[in-house]
C-alpha cells in the first residue's frame, strides 16, 4: 500500500483515487487443498441447504404447530412441562439429591459446572492433541454429559402422562346448538352472512362470548354498531328476544 | 452496464476490498461433502445459520399479526393460525425452526468439541459459540411464552421459579424478567416479547458477526 506523501484521493474524501484490480486472492500457499467459496463451493453447498429445507417444510406441513387453550393462571391442576430441550434440566430436579433441601445442586451447581466447563473447555483441555482418542478425559467427560442428557430427557418423556397432558391443554370448543330457536332467527335474519354459521365471525366480529347483556345485543341488532348498519333486524320482538338471549348465552369456554 | 454501475460505486466507496473480504475466500476441500461424504458434519454450523435466517424472516412476519398483551396475544396467534393465509405455515416454520436450530447447534458444538477444533488459536471463537448457545436457549425460553396458552404460561412459571432459587441474585433476576416479584402476567408477557424480539436477537447478531469474522480470519480447522 502506498504510504505518506503523494497519495491521491477521490475529491475531498478518504477513498484512494487509485483503483485496485478486482482479482481473486492467492490461496495456493494455504495449508491443505482449498477451493474458492464463490462460486465453486457454493454451487455444491446449496444442495445440502435445499435437501434440508425440503425436510423442514415437510415437517412444518405434516405437524401443525400446537396451540393449547388460552392461559388460565387460576388452573392449579395443570401439569407444566417445558419445551423438549429443557426436559433434561427439569428431570434433574426430580431426583432426591437435586431437589428439596438440595435443590441448589439441581438448579445451579450442576448446570453451572457443566456450562462453565463447556465455556472454558479450551483452557481445561490445553494439550495440542486434537484426536478424540488422544484426549481421553475431555472425550469421556463429554460422552458422559451426552449420555446423561439423553437419559434424563428419556426419563422425563416416559414418565410424563402425555394423554393427560393433551387432554388438559385442549381448547374448549363452543357447541353451537343449531336447533335452538335463537339460531333459526340468527339464520333467517341474515346475521349469518357477516357473523358466520358458527358465530365465529366473518366480515363482522365473532359473537361468541361477547360479554353483553341480551338488551344490549337487541339494541345492536336494531340500531347497528361501528360498521354494522342499523335496521339489520326485521323480525318480531319475540324473535329479537330469542336471538339476543341466544347470543348472550354463548359463553367462551 | 453492471460493470459501469459497479465502477461508479467503487470509485466513491472503494467496495472492492469489502467484496473481496466477504465473498472471496477459500474453503478447504476436507469440509466439502462432495469430496468426502463424511464431511457432512461440517454442514451443521451452516445449517444453524440457515435456520437462524429463516427464524428471523418468519418472526418478522409473525409480528405483523402478534399482539403482546394478555387479552389479545392468544387471540392473535389463534387468528394467525386459523384465518390468515399461510399463517399456519409461517408459524409452523418458526415453531419447528426453534427446535431444529437447537438440534443443529448441538450437533455443531459436538463436531467442534470432538474434533478438538477449539484449541489454539481458536479458543475465543469457541467461547463466542458457547455464548451463542446460551442466547439461543434464552430465545427458546422467552419465545415459548408468547402464544400465551396453557403450556406457555406454566412452562414459564416453572422456569422462573427455578431462576428464583439462585442464591443472592435469584429473586432480583426473576423480578427483572417477570416484571413483578410474584405475578406472572401482563408485564411478563411484554418483557418476554421485548427480550425475544429485540434484546436477544441483537445479542445474537453481534455474537454471530464475531463468530464469522473469527472464522474468516483463522480459516476452518484442518483435517484430523
Amino acid at each position: 500500500m502506498h504510504r505518506g506523501k503523494g497519495m491521491k484521493f477521490v475529491g475531498d474524501s478518504r477513498i484512494p483515487a487509485e483503483r485496485k484490480p478486482n482479482i481473486p486472492k492467492d490461496y495456493s500457499e494455504y495449508p491443505g487443498k482449498t477451493e474458492a467459496f464463490w462460486p465453486n463451493f457454493l454451487l455444491k453447498e446449496w444442495m445440502v441447504g435445499s435437501v434440508f429445507l425440503i425436510g423442514y417444510l415437510i415437517l412444518t406441513v405434516v405437524h401443525e404447530s400446537p396451540l393449547e387453550r388460552k392461559a388460565d393462571p387460576t388452573d392449579a391442576s395443570y401439569i407444566p412441562l417445558p419445551d423438549w430441550y429443557f426436559l433434561f434440566l427439569y428431570q434433574l430436579l426430580k431426583y432426591k439429591y437435586a431437589a428439596g433441601d438440595y435443590t441448589l445442586i439441581g438448579t445451579v451447581v450442576m448446570p453451572g459446572l457443566a456450562f462453565g466447563a463447556l465455556l472454558l473447555a479450551p483452557w481445561l483441555d490445553r494439550g495440542p492433541e486434537r484426536r478424540p482418542k488422544k484426549r481421553p478425559v475431555a472425550t469421556s467427560l463429554m460422552l458422559l454429559a451426552l449420555i446423561s442428557i439423553i437419559f434424563l430427557t428419556w426419563e422425563s418423556v416416559v414418565n410424563h402422562d402425555w394423554e393427560k397432558a393433551e387432554e388438559q391443554g385442549k381448547p374448549v370448543e363452543v357447541e353451537i346448538d343449531k336447533q335452538a330457536e335463537g339460531y333459526k332467527v340468527y339464520q333467517e335474519q341474515t346475521c349469518i352472512g357477516c357473523h358466520g354459521n358458527n358465530l365465529q365471525g366473518g366480515s363482522g366480529p365473532s359473537l361468541i362470548g361477547t360479554g353483553l347483556a341480551p338488551e344490549e345485543i337487541a339494541k345492536i341488532a336494531k340500531e347497528g354498531v361501528g360498521s354494522m348498519p342499523a335496521d339489520q333486524f326485521k323480525g318480531s320482538d319475540e324473535q329479537l328476544k330469542q336471538l339476543s338471549e341466544f347470543i348472550a348465552n354463548l359463553e367462551k369456554k | 452496464m453492471l460493470q459501469k454501475m459497479y465502477d461508479w460505486v467503487d470509485e466513491r466507496l472503494d467496495i472492492t476490498p469489502m467484496w473481496r473480504d466477504i465473498a472471496d475466500h477459500e474453503v478447504p476441500e476436507h469440509v466439502n461433502p462432495a469430496h468426502h461424504f463424511s464431511a457432512f458434519v461440517y454442514c451443521f454450523g451452516g445449517l444453524t445459520f440457515f435456520i437462524t435466517v429463516i427464524q428471523i424472516l418468519s418472526g418478522m412476519f409473525l409480528t405483523m399479526y402478534y399482539v403482546p398483551d394478555i387479552i389479545n396475544a392468544y387471540e392473535s396467534v389463534h387468528y394467525l393460525q386459523n384465518e390468515v393465509a399461510f399463517g399456519v405455515i409461517v408459524r409452523g416454520m418458526h415453531h419447528w425452526g426453534a427446535s431444529l436450530v437447537i438440534v443443529m447447534m448441538f450437533l455443531h458444538t459436538l463436531r467442534v468439541f470432538f474434533q478438538g477444533a477449539y484449541k489454539k488459536p481458536r479458543e475465543l471463537n469457541w467461547v463466542v459459540g458457547v455464548l451463542i448457545f446460551g442466547v439461543m436457549l434464552g430465545l427458546g425460553f422467552t419465545g415459548y411464552l408468547l402464544p400465551w396458552d396453557m403450556k406457555a404460561l406454566f412452562a414459564t412459571k416453572v422456569g422462573l421459579e427455578i431462576a428464583q432459587t439462585v442464591p443472592v441474585i435469584g429473586p432480583a433476576m426473576k423480578a427483572l424478567l417477570a416484571g413483578d416479584a410474584h405475578i406472572i402476567g401482563a408485564q411478563t408477557l411484554t418483557r418476554f416479547f421485548a427480550i425475544h424480539v429485540f434484546f436477544l436477537p441483537g445479542a445474537l447478531l453481534g455474537l454471530m458477526g464475531a463468530h464469522f469474522i473469527m472464522i474468516r480470519k483463522q480459516g476452518i480447522s484442518g483435517p484430523l
